[in-house]
């Protein structure tokens, strides 16, 4: 139920990869995953390494293959979408991914970049040209950006380059994949601040990736929390993100340090006495807490399931 | 590690960009290798197309007044050859010749490979299985024999032969364009092409190409080198029409003529030999201006502390490492040197944890790997001192260094599993380093090394033991680097950025590790990292790095609490904590579809 038209709706997704060696079974990366994310809406979507929350972004951009569960958009479904449907595709949904170094071709200019999607869709090459200059501009990069080459840029400018690609066929939808993860403390403000502008100026929607929290909470109206394939709780971003209902998001806002050392003694005595109560609730809990290690999923929901609490939180 | 081997700060990548944004032809031109070669070529191809006025005689045409003429023979400038022909003639009639044949032979491998590289490697499954068989196929065949086997069918026509020799040549351009092609394949900005709805052939063209092009031009070079070579050598076994004349027959003749005149074999011997190595030697110019490698920075000296060190203070009694005024320097390839560190200076006290927090680039890895004695080899330490104990260590030797590193000092890396070795099991890796910082015999040290995994909270310490790294998770991994790390109870353990790499949950278990066992052992930590919540968690000090300077030191609580330097305060403003959490509705473009919230 939110306040805003859906614009994606993705519906009980599963994906899996084939496994290694022959005839190895299937992985199933994501098991049935339910999102909305409406117009003008940032949708954070956190979970930590493995969750498969970038697999849910390539597979709404088409480059990974949905094994079950529908994905539309603008209520079309775009699940099994051609390459002709994908093309037409490409105006409305665009991405902006983590490494912004190994996401620009090092051997185009910045101008190469940002026109050929332009110019995929039929603009011509004068036209694209000027709407460059209007990109950069857009994105607060120097004019003179467009005739140089990826490498002269930092991971900041770079991302900035991969956003306004993202933005040059003026897309409804913009997966954000970790855009600011691999970039500095204070890079990553700016850049953070860039995409918001952007999105409160045109409107443009974000399912936005990423396993920091506070990233998310900061750019995001609503929350889901992805943990193991499986989303386990969904909700506006304040409370996602400060009260959470399920033990493994609660687990993992206690873990995120606060660079505030007298909140973080708090937070970290909390954290300690959960795991405690972890132990005691569950005979199967072990020391150090192995639940993080990601190694025997069972282990994981046992630990969890030690807490009381609904699983997924109807949205407000 | 990045950082060690990546020292560069905004400004200074923009500096260094000015002088790589020169384009590879620029660099080409500056290459006096590359400069000769190119004049070498191109003077020979240029007697080649000129030979016919070059020339007075046909290079067939013989005349019995020539045979076997000395030099300097008027019309016949290097003489005759025993059939009475001119050599200068047949000589420059011959660079045509290798010309063409190198031409006919790169440009069939090329146009052959390239195409079917780019397919083979874009696309998966039964496409690139089935180039890989064909080109593996071609590849099993016997160059050389088959061409003469094949002598009939071209019927000794070089052009022909050196048409089916392209094809012989082709796999090695092939699979020099496959694995980038594969390579380029897993790059993101192919899927962003791909999301751009870009279509396969222009994403090859446009994408893919320009990464191929490079390796391909300079496969190109030398692979010009071997047809002109393989014809030659056809050529010189009598193979093909005795009509053409070329490098391979004359020096056939010229062997026969020997003892008459020596000097008919070595003329186009000589050509040959330079030719060839003048396309070999230019290929290697090419690929060094294409595949961008600079010039190699002169080296100065091993890690060398140039300026005296300064007196001492008498307040290092307190501190277990005391860093003074350290700068460090690296040689740039222009000829300049680069300063990472500006007079450093740090006081690490027993059994406290101290955060050396910055940004990439602020030298903070540079710092501690400094104190550790590992910089590379061309750094420069142009000032200051460093001191373990009241002990300097700048300018100890390598062995007396080894005698301090895993014992006074231990290190926990960045990326945990990069930092262990995949082909031997975590136990012979911790066995290893037990026995060189302890001197225990070996069953004893793998006793204490299952201690430590026991001690580190890893659950089955045996089963870690006898696991290779590969199958542990990158958590587990990084507990095991802590208990090689702290296997002999060092007094000061670096960290740097130990939790980077890892999960915030595990993030968490490791620092509650280090904190138990700075507990137990007492030891001090210095914790490099860009991350103010791990310095809040575990850090009792803090130091603030910008630019190769400290900017601002002190007690964790009361930095975060009033932090005296602008870029303090300017790093602890970018945090994004609870304050920040976006509180205003989604925008709507489309009017009328707003709602109350």
């Amino acid at each position: 139920m939110t306040a805003t038209a859906p614009l994606l709706e993705i519906d009980d997704l599963r994906v899996a990869f084939p496994g290694r060696g022959f005839r190895a079974r299937p992985i199933e990366v994501l098991h049935g995953v339910s999102l909305t994310l409406g117009e003008g809406e940032v949708l954070g979507l956190v979970g930590e390494s493995g969750s498969g929350k970038t697999t849910i972004g390539r597979a709404t951009l088409g480059l990974v293959a949905a094994s079950g569960g529908t994905i539309r958009f603008q209520g079309e479904d775009i699940t099994h979408a051609g390459t002709a449907q994908r093309r037409a595709l490409a105006r409305d949904i665009q991405v902006v991914f983590q490494d912004p170094y190994s996401s620009l071709n090092p051997a185009l200019t910045i101008e190469d970049i940002l026109s050929e999607p332009l110019i995929v869709q039929g603009v011509t090459a004068r036209d694209a040209r000027a709407r460059v200059l209007g990109l950069l501009d857009k994105v607060e990069l120097p004019k003179d950006a467009g005739q140089r080459l990826p490498r002269e840029f930092s991971g900041g400018q770079r991302q900035r380059v991969a956003i306004a690609r993202a933005l040059a066929p003026g897309p409804k939808l913009i997966i954000c994949d970790e855009p600011v993860s691999a970039l500095d403390l204070s890079t990553q403000a700016l850049v953070l601040e860039l995409l918001m502008d952007i999105q409160r100026e045109t409107g443009v929607s974000y399912l936005f990736i990423s396993h920091d929290l506070g990233v998310v909470r900061h750019v995001s109206h609503r929350v889901a929390v992805i943990y193991q394939g499986d989303i386990v709780e969904t909700g506006r971003a304040a409370t996602v993100t400060s009260t959470p209902d399920h033990p493994y998001t609660r687990r993992l806002l206690l873990a995120s340090p606060v660079a505030d050392p007298v909140e973080q003694r708090r937070r970290r005595e909390e954290r300690h006495r959960m795991a405690l109560l972890a132990d005691g609730g569950t005979p199967a809990g072990q020391q150090g807490d192995p639940a993080g290690e990601h190694d025997d999923p069972n282990q994981v929901s046992g630990a969890v399931a030690g807490w009381p609490g609904p699983a997924i939180r109807p949205e407000a | 590690m990045s950082e060690a081997q990546a020292p560069e700060t905004e400004t200074e990548t923009e500096a260094a960009d000015t002088t790589q944004r020169r384009s590879a032809f620029g660099r080409l031109i500056r290459d006096p290798q590359a400069v000769i070669t190119a004049t070498i070529l191109v003077v020979i191809v240029l007697l080649g197309l000129l030979a016919p006025l070059l020339a007075q005689h046909d290079p067939n045409e013989s005349a019995l007044s020539a045979v076997n003429a000395d030099p300097g023979t008027p019309g016949y400038l290097l003489g005759g050859d025993q059939s009475g022909r001119d050599i200068f003639a047949r000589l420059l009639y011959s660079i045509n010749t290798s010309v063409l044949s190198g031409l006919i032979g790169t440009s069939v491998a090329v146009a052959v490979g390239l195409t079917f590289g780019l397919i083979g490697g874009y696309f998966g499954g039964r496409t690139r299985f089935a180039t890989e068989w064909l080109f593996n196929l071609i590849m099993t065949f016997p160059g050389l024999l088959l061409l003469i086997v094949l002598l009939p069918v071209t019927g000794g026509d070089f052009r022909a032969t050196m048409l089916i020799f392209g094809v012989l040549l082709a796999p090695g351009v092939y699979r020099i364009v496959r694995n980038l092609t594969v390579g380029a394949r897993n790059e993101l900005y192919v899927d962003a092409a791909r999301v751009s709805g870009l279509s396969s052939p222009r994403i090859l063209r446009r994408q893919v190409m320009p990464t191929v092009r490079g390796p391909v031009i300079i496969s190109a070079a030398f692979l010009t080198g071997s047809a002109i070579g393989v014809q030659s050598g056809l050529a010189f076994l009598g193979l093909g029409s005795t009509e053409v004349p070329s490098f391979g027959a004359m020096i056939a003749d010229g062997f026969r003529n020997y003892y008459v005149d020596p000097l008919q074999f070595v003329w186009p011997a000589a050509f040959l030999g330079v030719l060839t190595s003048a396309l070999v030697l230019f290929g290697n110019s090419l690929r060094d201006a294409l595949a961008g490698a600079r010039p190699k920075a002169q080296k100065i000296a091993a890690p060398s502390v140039q300026a005296g060190s300064p007196a001492s203070r008498g307040e290092a009694g307190e501190a277990l490492v005391q860093i003074e005024g350290l700068s460090l320097s690296y040689p740039t390839p222009s000829g300049g040197v680069k300063e990472v560190l500006s007079g450093v200076s740090l006081a690490i006290r027993p059994g406290e944890t101290l955060g050396l927090v910055g940004e990439s680039g602020s030298g903070k890895s540079q710092t501690a790997f400094s104190v550790l004695g590992l910089l590379p080899p061309d750094a420069v330490i142009t000032s200051g001192s460093i001191r373990l104990e009241g002990r300097e260590l700048l300018g100890l030797r390598e062995r007396e260094l080894i005698q301090v590193r895993g014992r006074a000092i231990a290190y926990v890396p960045q990326e945990p599993m990069s930092n262990l070795d995949p082909s031997f099991t975590i136990g012979a890796q911790l066995v290893e380093g037990i026995r060189a910082t302890s001197g225990l015999p070996r069953a004893a040290a793998g006793k204490r090394a299952l201690e430590l995994l026991d001690h580190v909270g890893i659950p089955d310490p045996k089963r870690v033991f006898s696991s290779y790294p590969h199958q542990i998770s990158g958590g587990m991994a990084q507990r095991v680097l802590i208990a090689g790390a702290v296997a002999s109870r060092p007094r000061l353990l670096i960290a740097d950025e130990p939790t980077t790499a890892l999960d915030v949950t595990i993030q968490a278990e490791i620092l509650d590790l280090l904190r138990d066992l700075q507990a137990e052992m007492g030891m001090a930590i210095l914790m490099v990292t860009h991350n103010f919540g791990v310095v809040a968690d575990i850090c009792d000090r803090i130091a603030v790095m910008q630019q190769g300077r400290i900017v601002e030191t002190g007690e964790v609580e009361a930095v975060f609490r009033d932090p005296q330097h602008p870029y303090t305060r300017m790093l602890l403003d970018s945090i994004l904590d609870e304050s920040h959490v976006r509180t205003d509705s989604p925008v709507l473009v489309a009017p009328g579809a707003e709602g109350p919230r």
